[in-house]
């Protein structure tokens, strides 16, 4: 008889694995209550050394051409198709439902990120612009990362709101603090697995795992976090990050349709150039 | 009270008294004092404390008299949304940038300031004595009130102890009452920490004022384990003379984490007396921002950013 190998599920934060600095961890059971795991449970100091990990990896992510991103997106896709396995497991066992939809949920998720690569080089085509104007003047409009972002993804969903909320944000060429599901935290931490061997530079998208409510006021009242996805935050929750985040004039979005290119545009904001004709 | 002769025989002599330095104790010490954990009211004064002691540094070739004004600008005012922050302790730059330090700080009220340049080819020090001195000289008449000099290194690691506590003892001189004296030992260089010990008596014996770890330009700089022996060099120094010589870590000091690490080696190993700006001082640049974003935190209640404090 062999004794099992258990994963000890850690925090992701600038391309590094650490427990939390509190040592907390708590406890994660699936839909009939029995015990999962005990993975991490962050701080709010995890969540400034995210933050300050984060800003550090934006000059070279928002820097990288669009299409290095787009080719390091799809790269994520292939480091989960390999171990999809475990994902369709994680979620199966979390959720309670049948490995099939499992699958289905995988899949959509891989496929969001092919999806959002795509995107990469495109946007700023689709939606930028050459203005007309009455004057010497190239007038150009593109959109550009706005910065640091916090994502709270959707709460009911392991992998797919999680992708979902990560991919359109790093396409943009944002860099992320992610608070995973607090109810379903295991693939999230698995994610960051896939996210470490696939030359996603260290920093871009930090995981943490713990409790919503004890993180997102943080969050909100961070001033290096230049925007929020809000889409898994209570309504209370919710109000309160507005609030808070209204410090530093924080773009806080929720959203409740998936793959659009008006995710990525929610995370940009729009840079006008005046270059002289002739020069 | 003249401990030691210039002679290489009482140089010799007076070194060899010293105890070996127990390396893995050291590190075992300053590791433990690293671990105290300092909260609230403590850390605000830690914070404040840690400012006034600040050598705010500025030691690149690219530097310009824009570059320095603005460093000087920020010395008396680090904060300028609040004004209950203290000045910094000095301002420390090249030589030929000491003038327009002097002028500009005591043009926006800086007069208490002072300005300390490096000296004696730094950061090397490979000059000879005379060039050395003038280096000092032209410091001294530009309005430098403390000199940061630095030791040959090479001359010290050879045996060559007289050349290192003569050229001291020159450029002490040289300052005599106008100046502070600050010696760096470039402790990345001497190897151990016995080395480290010796050097601290041997420029402590020559008349320094000041021993300070390293020049900033070299890693590894001011090492916990390194400034725990210099700070049982002056706590000796005082017992067996009554003089207190201050202690100047530099270099690799960039989070206020860091910065309060060394005021916990500071009170636990040379004492309460030593936690002033008179007799220790943080060579550093980056540092200044990291404390003044953690004040931001305890004043507001939320995380700062980097937006919020200037570019240097």
């Amino acid at each position: 008889m062999r004794i099992d190998i258990r994963k000890t599920y850690k925090l992701y934060i600038g391309g590094a694995f650490p427990r939390s600095e509190s040592g907390r961890t708590y406890e994660v059971t699936d839909a009939k209550s029995n015990f999962i795991a005990n993975p991490a449970q962050a701080s709010r100091k995890d969540l400034r050394d995210a933050v300050t990990a984060a800003r550090g990896a934006l000059g070279g992510w928002s820097g990288a051409t669009a299409f290095n991103r787009s080719q390091i997106l799809y790269r994520i896709a292939e480091m989960m198709e390999a171990r999809s396995e475990e994902f369709v497991e994680e979620i199966a066992l979390l959720e309670g439902i049948s490995r099939v939809a499992a699958k289905k949920q995988v899949d959509q998720a891989i496929d969001a990120w092919v999806w959002y690569s795509g995107w990469c080089d495109k946007i700023s085509t689709v939606a930028g612009s050459t203005n007309p104007i009455s004057g010497p003047f190239y007038n150009f409009t593109v959109p550009e990362s706005v910065g640091v972002v916090g994502i709270f993804p959707a709460q009911k969903s392991s992998l797919l709101g999680l992708v979902q909320a990560i991919a359109p944000v790093v396409a943009g060429g944002n860099t992320a603090v992610v608070v995973a599901s607090q109810k379903f935290p295991l693939c999230a931490i698995t994610l960051s697995e896939a996210l470490a061997t696939s030359d996603l530079p260290g920093g871009v998208v930090n995981i943490l795992t713990g409790i919503t409510s004890e993180l997102a006021p943080w969050m909100g009242a961070h001033m290096d976090v230049d925007a929020i996805d809000a889409t898994g935050l209570s309504k209370e929750l919710d109000k309160e990050v507005r609030i808070s985040g209204a410090d530093n004039l924080k773009r806080i979005h929720k959203f409740s349709s998936s793959d659009t290119p008006q995710r990525m545009l929610a995370f940009m904001e729009y840079k006008t150039v005046w270059h002289p004709i002739g020069i | 009270m003249q401990l030691v002769e210039g002679t290489d025989s009482s140089i010799r002599r007076f070194l060899k008294q010293l105890p070996g330095v127990d390396q893995v104790g050291a590190e075992s010490r300053a590791a433990m004092l690293g671990t105290r954990s300092i909260k609230t009211a403590s850390k605000k004064w830690a914070i404040d404390c840690a400012i006034s002691m600040i050598d705010l540094t500025t030691l690149e070739g690219s530097d310009t008299d824009g570059k320095v004004k603005a460093l000087c600008t920020k010395a008396v005012h680090p904060d300028p949304t609040d004004p209950t922050v203290p000045s910094v302790g000095a301002i420390c730059v090249y030589n030929d940038k000491v003038a327009t330090a002097r002028k500009h700080l005591d043009a926006i009220g800086g007069q208490s300031i002072p300005v300390a340049a490096v000296s004696t080819a730094f950061p090397s020090g490979r000059a000879s004595l005379e060039v050395k001195k003038q280096d000092t000289l032209d410091a001294l008449n530009s309005g430098a009130t403390e000199i940061d000099m630095v030791i040959d290194r090479g001359a010290f690691l050879s045996g060559d102890l007289v050349k290192v506590f003569t050229e001291i003892v020159y450029i002490k001189e040289l300052c005599g009452d106008r100046a502070h004296l600050k010696v760096i030992l470039e402790t990345g260089e001497l190897v151990t920490l016995d080395n480290v010990r010796k050097a601290s008596h041997l420029a402590m014996a020559a008349g320094a004022d000041f021993i300070k770890t390293s020049t900033g330009k070299i890693s590894p700089a001011a090492t916990a384990p390194v400034v725990l022996v210099m700070l049982e060099a002056v706590r000796d120094w005082y017992e067996m003379t009554g003089i207190r010589i201050g202690v100047k870590p530099a270099g690799g000091i960039r989070t206020t984490k860091d910065a309060i690490k060394q005021l916990v080696l500071v009170r636990e190993t040379a004492g309460e007396e030593w936690l002033t700006p008179k007799l220790f001082r943080i060579g550093a640049s980056a540092l200044l921002n990291d404390l003044l974003m953690q004040r931001m935190k305890l004043r507001n209640g939320n995380y700062a950013g980097p937006n919020y404090v200037t570019l240097d």
